[in-house]
């Protein structure tokens, strides 16, 4: 499974760079597939609510209400009707690569199990729902549909009497059916509404926009194509013969086909197995993490570390010290992943601090801040070479410790948001380094949402804890490589270097005089 | 280089679009063969059980004045044999149990069969009582298909046995 993450991980890594180069990070599809397929669910309801109004319900009618939106008013409803057909197929194509991606990146285990599980029900209210649209049009392709759902959901015994004999004849069917059916069509996305509000519940700052730019990118897509090659019917559903020759949505009907060469029954067998595999996955690639815990002793209850988690794993609750501070922060065990990102936002992680183990407010336990500040030191401490450069990185991002050398010294953190800014103050300060590169995910596909982005909020004074002013920007470098972007990393690392060794020597500041500016927590 | 990115997306969007249009309604798919015909043998009948015995007056005046029957019956429905056959050929011959926890319910058949067009000799038959052998509905066709038709073979008791569609 790991190896298949593995494999997984780096083939998007390579098509978010190949994306990366005309969209930019921020507009790269792959970085905004949920909010792409968001966006198309839009589209589709917009879209939907015009079909409705012109949508007769008549069994005989129903077939010509909509040859009159497709042809009579092909400037309005045949484009809507296109954008209905598209936009769902694309909310398909977004949401399995959703799907491959979240695993690939590891996003489905430890707390992550809700996000997933309540996405796993998604999938099949998306088919439920574009299924059912296909039976509206009553063409061919629908009497197909309806026949082929039916004979499949007969298979279980669950209906008193087989729902397919509704098909059996011209006569069987009346008005009814399309109003129920309609009903149906309606109520499913709705449900799926619903879902999908379940979905984000544990998601702290969900996006779920696009930014505009991919939006109206893909819209003018989506209406190009609507335009020129328009969704069109079958010829008019006869119960009286079978359909022959379908031109099928393979997006949502691909499966159907399989019933040619499976019985229904092994059919609901795959489905079901696929189904659970697909519930059970968060457990089956667990991984054991540490967990964040509160210093009360350093906890001045500023709430920075709530307002950085990307998890809502931490929450502030009354004080329980008789400390004079209104409230304390309080981690959540069965929220917190372990990605240190609260550890880089509490203004008391300091790397100045005398003392050997490094107290501050909200710490891991492996590894704790004392210990990276240890690594830090005794890496670049064994550095026989000029300009040594230290690269911090996270374990989900390039595999930055493959590049380490007689000038390079590597740390890899959980998030490279748990990096304090102050210790790249302390590595370049304390001359344990020329110069600090900082590395991770690609930029906009940080494996814990919000690691890349607090980091540049922080080093560009956005954010607290701010890195202070007087580190020299030229000796800090940022490139955000990703998993397989360990070449470019490695170049990125020589370009470094080389501008290093360009600098004067950097001034440093009396060990004293740092020592005596050290803040206290309280 | 602005246009260059343009140029880019412009292609990642067609490839898109591409993909869209062309798996949205192709490769085609054949379903049914244009020289093949179907039949199709579906029906939802509940047989009368076996056992039931007819009340004797006194039996009958013991019961409630708004529920009277004149017969006893078990729950549990008869199973009824069916039996299909074209030019000859049995296509199906099977017992079909009643439904439901406590046989109660009507027994389900829903089968499709793929044949020729063109002229057959069809014959459909039921034995839905006790009795061993023999059937208690038949009924014999010639029949024309075209093409791609589908010919329906219901059971309407109120129709009086097998009605063809």
């Amino acid at each position: 499974m790991r190896l298949l993450q593995r494999a997984l991980r780096t083939g998007f890594s390579s098509l978010e760079a190949a994306l990366d180069v005309p969209f930019g990070a921020a507009w790269n599809p792959l970085h905004n597939l949920g909010a792409l397929g968001f966006f198309y669910y839009w589209i589709v309801a917009v879209s939907g609510i015009y079909l409705y109004v012109g949508f007769d319900t008549g069994v005989t009618r129903v077939y010509g209400s909509i040859e009159y939106m497709t042809h009579a008013q092909w400037y309005l409803g045949g484009v809507m009707r296109s954008l209905h057909r598209y936009a769902s197929d694309a909310m398909v194509v977004m949401m399995l690569l959703h799907v491959v991606r979240e695993f690939a990146m590891d996003r489905l285990s430890g707390p992550r199990w809700f996000t997933w599980l309540t996405g796993v029900p998604l999938l099949w209210l998306v088919y439920a729902s574009g299924i059912s649209g296909y039976w509206l049009v009553w063409d061919e392709l629908a009497q197909y549909v309806a026949l082929a759902t039916t004979e499949w959901l007969d298979w279980l015994p669950i209906f008193g009497e087989p729902i397919a004999r509704n098909f059996l004849a011209p006569t069987s069917l009346d008005d009814r059916f399309f109003t129920l059916l309609i009903f149906l069509h309606i109520a499913v996305p709705l449900i799926l509404l619903f879902v999908l509000w379940v979905h984000l519940q544990r998601v702290a700052r969900p996006k779920i926009n696009p930014p505009r730019g991919l939006a109206i990118g893909t819209l003018l897509m989506m209406l190009a194509l609507s335009l020129y090659k328009p969704a069109m019917s079958h010829a008019p559903a006869d119960l009286a013969s079978v359909p022959g020759i379908l031109r099928l949505d393979w997006f949502y009907l691909g499966f159907y086909t399989l019933f040619d060469l499976w019985s229904f029954g092994t059919a609901w067998t795959v489905a079901a197995l696929a189904t659970a595999a697909l519930m059970v996955l968060p457990w089956i690639v667990r991984r054991r993490h540490s967990l964040a815990h509160v210093n009360l002793d350093h906890c001045n209850g500023c709430e920075r570390c709530v307002a950085d988690c990307p998890y809502n794993a931490i929450a502030m609750v009354e004080r329980s010290d008789g400390a004079p501070f209104d409230r304390e922060a309080k981690v959540d065990p069965d929220l917190c992943v372990g990605c240190g990102i609260c550890v880089g936002a509490c203004p008391t992680s300091i790397a100045f601090r005398s003392r050997p183990e490094l107290p501050t407010g909200i710490d891991l336990h492996e590894p704790a801040l004392g210990q990276l500040r240890d690594w830090m030191r005794s890496a670049c401490a064994a550095l026989p070479r000029r300009p040594r450069v230290l690269v911090i990185g996270c374990s989900m991002g390039a595999e930055a410790q493959t590049l380490s050398a007689p000038d390079v010294a590597v740390m890899s953190l959980p998030c490279v948001g748990m990096l304090p800014p102050s210790f790249i103050d302390y590595a370049l300060s304390r001359d344990l380094a020329e110069g600090v590169l900082l590395t991770g995910c690609k930029s906009e596909a940080c494996h814990h949402r919000f690691g890349i982005r607090w980091t540049e909020d922080r080093l560009a004074g956005r954010r607290d804890p701010y890195l202070r002013s007087r580190v020299p920007r030229q000796r800090l470098r940022t490139f955000w490589a990703g998993r397989g972007g360990e070449r470019r990393l490695g170049r990125a690392i020589a370009d470094f270097a080389a501008a290093l060794s360009a600098l004067e020597p950097p001034p440093r500041a009396p060990r004293r005089e740092i020592a005596a500016r050290e803040p206290e927590a309280r | 280089m602005r246009a260059l990115r343009l140029g880019g997306q412009g292609v990642v969007y067609l490839l898109f679009a591409v993909a869209l249009g062309y798996l949205s309604d192709s490769p085609a798919y054949t379903y049914f063969p244009a020289d093949r015909a179907q039949i199709k043998l579906s029906f939802s009948y509940g047989a009368r059980p076996s056992d039931c015995r007819r009340l004797s007056a006194e039996e009958i005046a013991k019961q409630p004045p708004n529920m009277r029957k004149a017969e006893s019956c078990s729950r549990r429905r008869q199973p009824i044999f069916v039996e299909l056959s074209l030019d000859g050929e049995v296509l199906h011959r099977a017992w079909h149990e009643p439904t439901g926890v406590s046989g109660d319910g009507p027994a389900r058949l829903y089968r499709r069969f793929e044949t020729s067009p063109g002229s057959h000799t069809l014959v459909v038959a039921m034995r839905d009582s006790g009795r061993a052998e023999g059937f208690n509905h038949r009924r014999e066709a010639l029949i024309e298909l075209k093409p791609r038709q589908n010919f329906v073979i219901d059971f309407r008791a109120e129709a009086g046995g097998f009605v063809f569609r």
